[in-house]
């Protein structure tokens, strides 16, 4: 909102220059945002608040700088214009919908010529970005800038029935607005209609078909006060906003019907002649209440502490155009009376806020307040860390993605149901993530659209599902690693060009094996008894080379490289690992709990086996077998070499294993370890395993 | 005094023990006082000199002259300790010929004989280390999270505790309760994105995406009696379309506290010593009047500039992020409205008793002013050069 500084000076001496000006509204909440121009032209970028249309326009500004510097306000009056017949009646008002519209003013002018307005009332709204349009309608905008009133202007002879009527308007009726839309009207909106039609919905926009046009000789001018729910929501059912709109909206002030009325006629009279038909027509049905408000000093001090003298309080809101009773400087309490424009004004709060605005904020002294409460840290805070701290060390970035996703996503990458927006700002972004997947395989290709061949993402947050009816926010843990940056991630210390080999099956296992490694460090946060893994993974995995993992027989995350499908249709240029924690799971386990193991006192052995295994022996049986073996002190059953093709025949893989053997009781002996080794030889053999020389 | 091989008398194993370790502490000695390569052809000559070395010598006096039955012992002994001077020969003089001539005198005296010795031993040389360190990769916390963890600590110090809550939120917590009422214009500013197929629920029950972290002020209320003081990290959505200064989702910090005694200087101390904290001890505060629904009185929370220091200038060029007014706009602040509290009021809040202060800011306006980034777009691309700035 632009206003100018020159015309706030009509009402005002100010004995400041504008900056010096705009520094002093800004400090009391008038907010001057920026500055353009100079000297008369100089125009103010204003920024006020929702609460205060009684400052939106030139008076009102120059009624807050009158109170800072303690200057007298001039009053705003029209020259009693001329009137052609003071007993005429002007123009018949009824207002049916006295509730909706408490006061309505009009005036009527006769025989005065459409034309542009005068130079100094056109540049003035120039320099405010209003369009000067005529003489008539010019003057009600320069009003409404003036003193914050919106009025209306007719052409008295285009009202039919020769009389106004405020009333609703009947379902399906139209109006043609001045924008030159037509609108189609429900029983909710208030209009003025004349005898036959609407003519103008009420505090929003005039009529096109009663409008002021240069044949226009007489006319009818309103300034009405209107209910502001009213106004905002015939504004919002039919999307138009304008400056009267904006202001009705927020509260007009009621006692200004007829000034307004006054200086519209005024600025006709002087650019386009004529003459003022009758008085003012006033239908005032009922008066707005504002009763009077009840301040107590020791309230005052007790929300904004410091001790601000009686006599201060007394003068800030006297300055501010308030009335207060007792009228001595000195009393625990006063009776204020609100202004009419100062409808935001209702509550004792509403008077503390008015004192410590013009008070000036940075002049209370700043203290810090005692406390006496607690400090609590929430449930999972601890967890959260760690498994961030974990995931930073283990080289993921931590990453934010957006909220959103569409239809089509979520449906793919999960089978939760969605909630979905009512006014989202793209199909592609209608439904509340129900997975991260699909965030971050985006991320992935953003990444690797860049040529940067290494990353590592990851993002904590929440998902948004529907559960039996009810919505639920679970969190979830998302890991994400292009394979170049897993490859890397094998032979340690990753040198920036590492380069991804063949995808053979060799490295296949131990990239899955690297990224693995990985979920398994955020899973060994947790406390749990076995932790184990299937091959139960959604779709958009690859089948052979992803993983779920369970916790004692709860599944808690899923792991491993995306499908192909999902790779080409998210145009991933190579192929990406993905990870998937429930974070709710998880939290339920708690953190694991460190209990210290003693040191071994006597030395390990280890033993190495080498065998070739059919395909389909997969480590994790061979694991189990000797695990079932009991042998305690096997300590440790690890594989060493994976390898296949050269000598090794198709089907089949050659696998070196090692044990580690120990024992807390004593040196192992040469016949013990043999012992063990040969029904380990066993067992393997058993599977299927064929021992190499 | 300069090492001379004692003769033996005795050869058993203690004695020759000890006569090698005061020849390998003499050949310490020696290695590190060599400066140049002159020194080392002395050092080499006295050493390693076929006639009257002292090797030739310890041969002669430790071995030659052992009793049988201690030549094996005394054998071995004389073979570990000419190997070990050879090799302490023989590094120096690579190190010579590498043209590392400091490389001794940088060892120092003080260097435990162990790494003397490993350095004496070290066949393969130095390398380059100019080289460029190979780096495991370290993940790096994302700016705006770093940023609002950080500004929780501040106010963790100050005894506040975390809270949360749903970012699908009710009509009522994020607007009603928060002195919104249905149809005010204050709605207007918080450009919502809502929840579809809610039209069938009483208003207050319709659900949307919240628009800032203050229903949580009344959530936390509804759980916990005053005093309180509570900060909310979280995140919110406004139906914004994306630009360099807008995302749809954004992240609020959120903070309330609530006492009996509670005044609008202890707003002001609070964050003046926040700011403090989060941005340097040499930032000032300034308060300005504004308008929340939620707070009166209200205002906005400036900081003198911490890119100019507040001179809006930046050598001759103006200061951009200040607009060159010096000033930052950094949060919305204010005493808690007493219409808030009448809806806890059954909770322990009543307006007449008890008084509190909220504020909020964005994080990621905090996080684009505190790193200079010129795009809050690259918060959410999950771009690694991007984010790898912050590692
Ligand atoms: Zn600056």
């Amino acid at each position: 909102m632009k206003l100018s500084p020159q015309w706030i000076r009509d009402f005002v001496d100010l004995p400041v220059d504008d900056g010096q000006l705009a520094e002093d509204l800004t400090a009391v909440g008038i907010a001057v945002e920026g500055i353009s121009g100079s000297g008369a032209d100089m125009v103010f970028e204003m920024e006020i608040g929702t609460n205060r249309p009684d400052a939106m326009n030139h008076y009102g500004v120059a009624r807050e700088a009158a109170a800072i510097y303690d200057l007298p306000l001039k009053t705003l009056s029209a020259h009693q214009p001329s009137t052609e017949s003071a007993s005429g009646v002007a123009f018949p008002i009824s207002v049916e919908e006295p509730q909706l519209c408490p006061r309505f003013s009009a005036r009527a002018i006769r025989g005065t010529k459409i034309q542009p307005s005068p130079e100094k009332t056109a540049h003035r709204l120039q320099l405010l970005d209003q369009r000067p349009i005529s003489n008539a309608v010019d003057a009600t905008n320069y009003v409404l800038w003036e003193m914050g009133k919106p009025t209306h202007v007719f052409d008295l002879d285009l009202l039919e029935g020769g009389r106004l009527i405020i009333r609703h308007a009947k379902n399906g009726e139209k109006l043609k607005t001045l924008d030159g839309v037509d609108r189609t009207l429900s029983s909710e909106d208030l209009v003025v209609a004349d005898a036959k039609r609407p003519v103008g919905l009420a505090g929003v926009m005039g009529g096109f078909d009663t409008m002021i046009t240069d044949k226009t000789r007489n006319v009818l001018i309103e300034s009405a006060w209107w209910d502001p729910l009213t106004v905002r929501k015939t504004a919002r059912r039919h999307g138009i906003h304008t400056d009267a709109s904006h202001r009705f909206e927020r509260g007009a002030d009621f006692e200004s019907t007829i000034l307004s009325c006054d200086l519209v006629a005024e600025l006709i009279l002087a650019s386009g002649g004529g003459k003022l038909v009758g008085n003012v027509v006033d239908v005032a049905s009922e008066r707005l209440d504002q009763a009077p408000i009840i301040l107590r000093v020791a309230e005052v001090h007790r929300i904004l502490g410091g001790n601000l003298k009686t006599v201060e309080i007394f003068s800030i809101l006297k300055k501010l155009g308030f009335g207060l009773i007792p009228e001595g400087q000195a009393g625990i309490e006063f009776e204020v009376h609100i202004p009419s424009w100062r409808l935001d004004v209702e509550r004792e709060i509403d008077l503390i806020e008015e004192i410590a605005r013009l008070h000036g904020y940075d002049k209370f002294e700043n203290s810090l307040p005692s406390y006496a409460g607690a400090v609590v840290e929430l449930p999972d805070s601890r967890t959260d860390a760690t498994l961030r701290q974990r995931a930073l060390a283990l080289g993921y970035n931590e990453t934010v993605s957006l909220s959103f996703i569409s239809h089509e996503d979520a449906e793919r990458f999960s089978t939760a149901s969605v909630l979905e927006l009512e006014n989202p700002l793209s199909a592609e972004a209608s439904v509340m993530r129900t997975t991260m997947v699909p965030g971050m395989l985006d991320m992935l290709a953003w990444n690797l659209n860049r040529d940067i061949d290494h990353a590592r993402l990851f993002e904590m947050g929440r998902v948004y599902e529907m559960q039996r009816g009810e919505r639920t926010e679970p969190e979830r843990l998302c890991l994400a690693a292009t394979a170049s940056a897993v490859a890397a991630g094998v032979s340690l210390g990753s040198m920036p060009d590492a380069r991804r080999r063949n995808s053979d099956s060799q490295s296949a296992t131990e990239e899955f094996r690297a990224f693995k490694g990985d979920a398994e460090n955020l899973l060994g946060v947790f406390s749990y008894d076995q932790l184990s893994f299937d091959r139960e993974t959604p779709e958009y995995f690859h089948r052979g080379r992803s993983a779920r993992a369970l916790m004692d027989g709860v599944p808690v995350a899923y792991f491993g490289q995306i499908a192909e499908a999902v790779r080409i249709s998210r145009k991933l240029r190579q192929d990406v690992y993905l990870a998937e924690f429930d974070l709710a799971q998880l939290h339920a386990r708690g953190l694991r709990k460190v209990v210290y193991t003693p040191l071994a006192k006597y030395p390990a052995v280890e033993r190495d086996f080498s065998f070739i295994f059919p395909d389909q022996v997969e480590f994790g049986t061979m694991q189990e077998t000797v695990q079932s073996l009991r042998i305690s002190e096997l300590c440790e059953f690890q594989p060493v070499e994976i390898f296949r093709g050269g000598s090794v025949e198709p089907g089949k893989y050659s696998m070196l294993l090692r044990a580690r053997l120990q024992s807390d009781q004593g040196t192992l002996r040469d016949e013990q370890i043999s012992a063990w080794s040969r029904r380990i030889v066993d067992t393997l053999q058993k599977l299927g395993g064929v021992q190499r020389a | 005094m300069a090492y001379a091989v004692p003769k033996l008398t005795d050869y058993s194993a203690d004695v020759l023990d000890k006569s090698a370790a005061d020849l390998r502490a003499a050949l310490k000695q020696e290695v590190l006082s060599v400066q140049s390569p002159d020194q080392w052809k002395t050092f080499r000559d006295r050493w390693l000199a076929r006639k009257n070395g002292i090797v030739t010598q310890v041969n002669d006096l430790w071995l030659k002259s052992a009793p049988k039955g201690a030549k094996k012992l005394a054998g071995q002994t004389v073979n570990d300790l000419k190997k070990d001077v050879e090799e302490a020969a023989e590094g120096l003089r690579k190190s010579w010929e590498t043209g590392q001539t400091i490389q001794v005198a940088y060892l120092g005296a003080e260097v435990p004989a162990a790494a003397l010795e490993a350095y004496a031993r070290d066949k393969v040389g130095p390398v380059d280390i100019s080289l460029p360190g190979i780096q495991r990769p370290i993940g790096a916390e994302h700016p705006v999270m770093k940023t609002s963890r950080e500004m929780c600590a501040v106010f963790q110090r100050l005894g506040y505790s975390i809270a949360e809550g749903p970012v699908i939120e009710t009509d009522y917590y994020n607007f009603e309760a928060l002195n919104f009422p249905p149809n005010h214009p204050a709605r207007d500013t918080q450009d919502t994105v809502f929840i579809a197929g809610q039209q069938s629920k009483p208003q207050r029950e319709r659900l949307l995406l919240r628009t800032h972290t203050s229903p949580v002020q009344i959530r936390t209320m509804e759980k916990m009696r005053p005093p309180i003081r509570i900060v909310i990290p979280g995140t919110v959505h406004r139906n914004d379309p994306p630009d360099a200064s807008h995302s749809p989702m954004f992240h609020q910090i959120e903070g309330l506290a609530v006492d009996t005694n509670i005044t609008f200087g202890d707003l002001k101390g609070t964050l003046d010593h926040a700011m403090k904290e989060f941005f340097g001890s040499s930032v000032k505060t300034s308060f300005r009047p504004s308008f929340f629904p939620f707070t009166e009185p209200s205002a906005e929370l400036y900081i003198s500039c911490f890119i100019c220091g507040g001179s809006g200038k930046r050598g001759k060029d103006p200061c951009r992020p200040c607009k060159q007014t010096g000033w930052i706009e950094i949060l919305g602040c204010g005493m808690v409205d007493p219409n808030v509290f009448e809806f806890v009021k059954d909770h322990g809040y009543n307006p007449k008793k008890v008084s509190g202060f909220a504020f909020g800011m964005g994080a990621d306006r905090v996080a684009l002013l505190k790193y200079g980034v010129d795009d809050i777009q690259l918060f959410f691309s999950g771009d690694v050069r991007f984010l790898r700035q912050w590692a």
